[in-house]
């Protein structure tokens, strides 16, 4: 008799406890997706200025997405941000993973003098992040587009050639630790069988460590896609923004006539994270990331 | 199978050793650095034409590394990390370098080009001279109005001048008629000689014009003579001076500015080193010192409540959802790491207008001043960043969870210890073994976190009586910027390298604390 009590009192306190855990996951819901929700009801909703108070508004439009895509002349080219945006992280993306591989290949397979002190020496590089150094790269880039305007200031070449200053670090680091992984005698044999060692790091170690290139490549493209700093300060040209640049001055100090179609931007430019967000989530979770820092 | 080895070892395959089997792979690395070679020499000899010296050097220095990588056998692991390294030592090493030197001088508005462009652009600079050469002038104009003149000097000589061009002598002109009695040609090809009634009408012309080449041309004065303009400054080296030959005063060098004895200067300047001047103006002007302060306490407060609010909502949230008869634990979970997959420009700039007076879901309702009032726009800052950070800490405290052995959780509970005491002794200790370096990655990461500071409120409101432009919720490098590049009071490069300094000592600092506390530095050592 007072053992089913008991046991009935512990069912009520299991209920009672995923009870309450329920209603905390559904309030913390509640706040991550408020923005996300505010954001939705705005692109679609009629009235473009005021009146987005009303989180459900009166007869869905996509007027705002017609806007931010066909409006080509004016101030807000936006499909050409967010060309230069996907170009500039797309090439970045590429070339740092293609560099650092490399890199990160000579530093697992090779046996040289100073190859430690060259492989902390780039790791501590990263401990001076060079956004702080952003006066100099202005200045080198302002001399270098005196004689190719390509990669001087107001160019997307530019923008790469910083980004790819800061791409060895860490990136070299999570990859050696990848390669060394793979076991040595796949290499052994392959030299054996006469490859040379470019033949072996492309039809040999590549497709081996496919995973950490994924994830190099995605953690790069996220973080260059959304970079407001380095941008702002060398791009000008409203033709040459990036979705960041672009999106802020757009909508910064006239939020009243632009909220709407801002809206509809903001949407439109969050897809191509949140697709590649999705395929690093289990990599977050894991330490494979420890540099990774966002929030 | 010896050679095999020694190759893959980095031994001794130099270009001699692989020349029978790989020649065709010797003739483009070699072609490759011939072209490299050259366009470098090509671009540093630009680079130390127009006084960029440091750059054309840090250029030099990377170009000669690939060049000694690519030639000998022995540094054939370096090619491969050669790519990388150039990009490290241009774009972020010399770059970090240059900041340090920046520091240290006046660069910014006034002092911005180099000294021999600056020492040209004044030289450049002309003058009428009360006695200078005087020609006799006679007009011709081309049929589409583009004027020229006929001079003659007092000594016989006579040149032909055309704007903006060297002058020629007589043997030089294509076309030229015979010479009347004042050795004046009666026509030149494609002009025609102006007549007495058609001076008047033109002299108005002319005499906004200049002829014969930039330096030295020649300006029509009235109906018969022209005067030539001579350069005005003249660079002295030996005095390091710009000397006025209109005038005969020295200018001399003095901290970037070409400066009289009576204060005059001449502009524009030119960057140069000034010592400690701006850390000092950082440390003793009150007007900089004031914000200052105010800006570097923020900026800490700012990064430490960031990692602190983030961190107990993320710890309290996987707490909460850690629990395995939990329904929808796995939608919860992805819905909950909806903010951390935005992209942070975007839902920073939804969350200013969330918060806006006029049209925002929250403005509308309650608006303690989240833009215009110093304390409410730092706390909206917070709970901005609360909402994009508490994800990632979610996520990496969700797996530390995990990671915690359950049987310490038994002992502890046949040990009579409550929850709180559970939580307080054990899954808190453990929990920052293995994210306290994560934690202080967080922290490291938001002492530079300017996307939000700047598109929320660009650093404001801003901050009274200050000749800088700092807002009560600037953070160091929000301010590093505004300084340097937001417009309005000008550039000052010099100072806004000087805190960065200030700032890459911190972060460093912070981050090699953290190199330490993970062993990362070791790990490398003992993976060899």
């Amino acid at each position: 008799m007072s053992s089913t009590t008991r046991a009935g009192s512990l069912r009520r306190q299991k209920r009672f406890s995923i009870a309450w855990r329920l209603t905390v996951g559904i309030l913390a819901i509640a706040f991550a997706l408020l923005p996300v929700i505010y954001i939705f009801s705005a692109a679609v909703n009629p009235a473009s200025s005021i009146a987005s108070r009303s989180i459900v508004p009166k007869g869905a439009t996509f007027d705002h997405f017609r806007f931010i895509l066909l409006n080509t002349e004016g101030n807000t080219p936006f499909l050409l941000w967010m060309r230069n945006s996907l170009f500039v992280s797309l090439t970045t993306s590429l070339l740092v993973v293609s560099i650092t591989s490399f890199a990160a290949y000579a530093f697992s397979r090779f046996r040289f003098r100073g190859r430690q002190s060259l492989l902390k020496s780039i790791l501590l590089a990263q401990v001076f992040p060079n956004i702080l150094a952003i006066v100099a790269l202005f200045l080198i880039l302002r001399q270098l587009g005196q004689y190719y305007p390509v990669i001087g200031i107001d160019s997307l070449g530019g923008l790469i050639l910083i980004y790819l200053g800061g791409a060895m670090g860490f990136n070299t680091w999570l990859m050696k630790g990848f390669f060394d992984s793979i076991p040595r005698d796949l290499d052994e044999s392959a030299h054996m069988d006469g490859a040379s060692s470019l033949q072996t790091f492309v039809y040999i170690i590549l497709p081996l460590v496919r995973p950490i290139l994924v994830v190099i490549f995605i953690l790069t493209f996220i973080g260059t896609y959304g970079d407001y700093l380095l941008a702002r300060v060398m791009l000008k040209d409203i033709n040459n923004f990036t979705l960041a640049v672009g999106l802020s001055l757009f909508v910064s100090g006239r939020f009243s006539q632009n909220w709407g179609p801002f809206a509809a931007g903001a949407l439109l430019a969050a897809i191509p994270t949140l697709i590649l967000f999705y395929f690093v989530q289990d990599q977050l979770q894991s330490g494979l990331t420890v540099g990774a820092v966002k929030g | 199978m010896a050679a095999k080895t020694a190759r893959k070892e980095g031994g001794p395959i130099g270009p001699l050793s692989s020349l029978a089997d790989n020649l065709p792979a010797l003739f483009l690395r070699l072609g490759f650095l011939a072209l490299l070679d050259a366009w470098g020499i090509w671009l540093i000899y630009q680079l130390i034409f127009d006084g960029a010296g440091p750059l054309a050097a840090a250029l030099g220095f990377v170009i000669l590394f690939i060049n000694i990588v690519f030639l000998r056998g022995s540094a054939m692991p370096m090619r491969w990390i050669a790519p990388g390294l150039a990009f490290m030592i241009l774009l972020h090493i010399y770059p970090v370098l240059f900041t340090v030197y920046t520091a240290f001088t006046n660069y910014g508005d006034g002092h911005l080009i180099e000294k021999p462009l600056a020492v040209r652009q004044l030289e450049s600079v002309q003058y009428l001279p009360e006695e200078g050469q005087i020609f006799q002038w006679t007009g011709f104009r081309t049929p589409d109005g583009q004027y020229a003149l006929w001079l003659r000097a007092k000594d016989g000589t006579s040149y032909f001048a055309k704007p903006n061009e060297p002058f020629l002598t007589p043997d030089q002109v294509p076309g030229l008629g015979p010479l009347d009695e004042d050795g004046i040609p009666t026509s030149i090809e494609g002009y025609v000689r102006l007549q007495k009634k058609d001076i008047f009408r033109a002299l108005a012309d002319l005499q906004d014009m200049t002829f014969g080449p930039e330096v030295g041309s020649v300006q029509v004065k009235n109906t018969r003579e022209a005067a030539q303009f001579q350069q005005r400054y003249v660079y002295d080296a030996a005095q390091d001076a710009m000397i006025d030959q209109k005038t005969g005063k020295i200018y001399r060098a003095v901290e970037g500015t070409f400066t009289a004895d009576d204060g005059e200067i001449l502009r524009p300047g030119f960057p140069t080193t000034v010592g400690f001047k701006n850390f000092v103006r950082i440390i003793k002007s009150p007007t900089i010192r004031g914000p200052f302060l105010l800006i570097f306490g923020w900026t800490f407060a700012y990064a430490f409540f960031s990692v602190l609010l983030t961190f107990a909502l993320g710890l309290f949230l996987a707490l909460t959802l850690n629990e395995d008869e939990l329904p929808f634990r796995r939608t919860m979970r992805v819905l909950l790491i909806v903010p951390y997959a935005l992209p942070a420009f975007i839902s920073v700039l939804i969350w200013r207008g969330m918060f806006n007076p006029i049209l925002g879901v929250i403005g509308t309702v309650w608006n303690p001043g989240w833009f215009t009032d110093p304390l409410w726009a730092k706390i909206g800052i917070l709970i901005v960043n609360l909402w994009l950070g508490f994800p990632y800490m979610f996520l990496i405290t969700t797996g530390a969870l995990q990671a915690i052995p359950r049987d310490i959780y038994e002992a502890a509970v046949v040990d009579g210890a409550s929850g709180f005491y559970q939580f307080w002794r054990i899954t808190l200790p453990l929990l920052l073994i293995s994210v306290g370096p994560l934690l202080v990655g967080s922290f490291a990461f938001n002492f530079n976190n300017f996307t939000i500071i700047d598109l929320y409120n660009k650093g404001g409101p801003p901050i009274s009586g200050t000749p800088t432009p700092a807002g009560h919720t600037d953070i160091l490098i929000s301010y590093t910027y505004r300084l340097a590049f937001a417009g309005g009071r000008g550039a000052d490069y010099g100072l806004a390298a000087a805190i960065a300094i200030l700032i890459f000592i911190i972060v460093a600092a912070i981050t090699l604390f953290n190199f330490r506390y993970t062993g990362m530095l070791e790990e490398l050592s003992e993976n060899v």
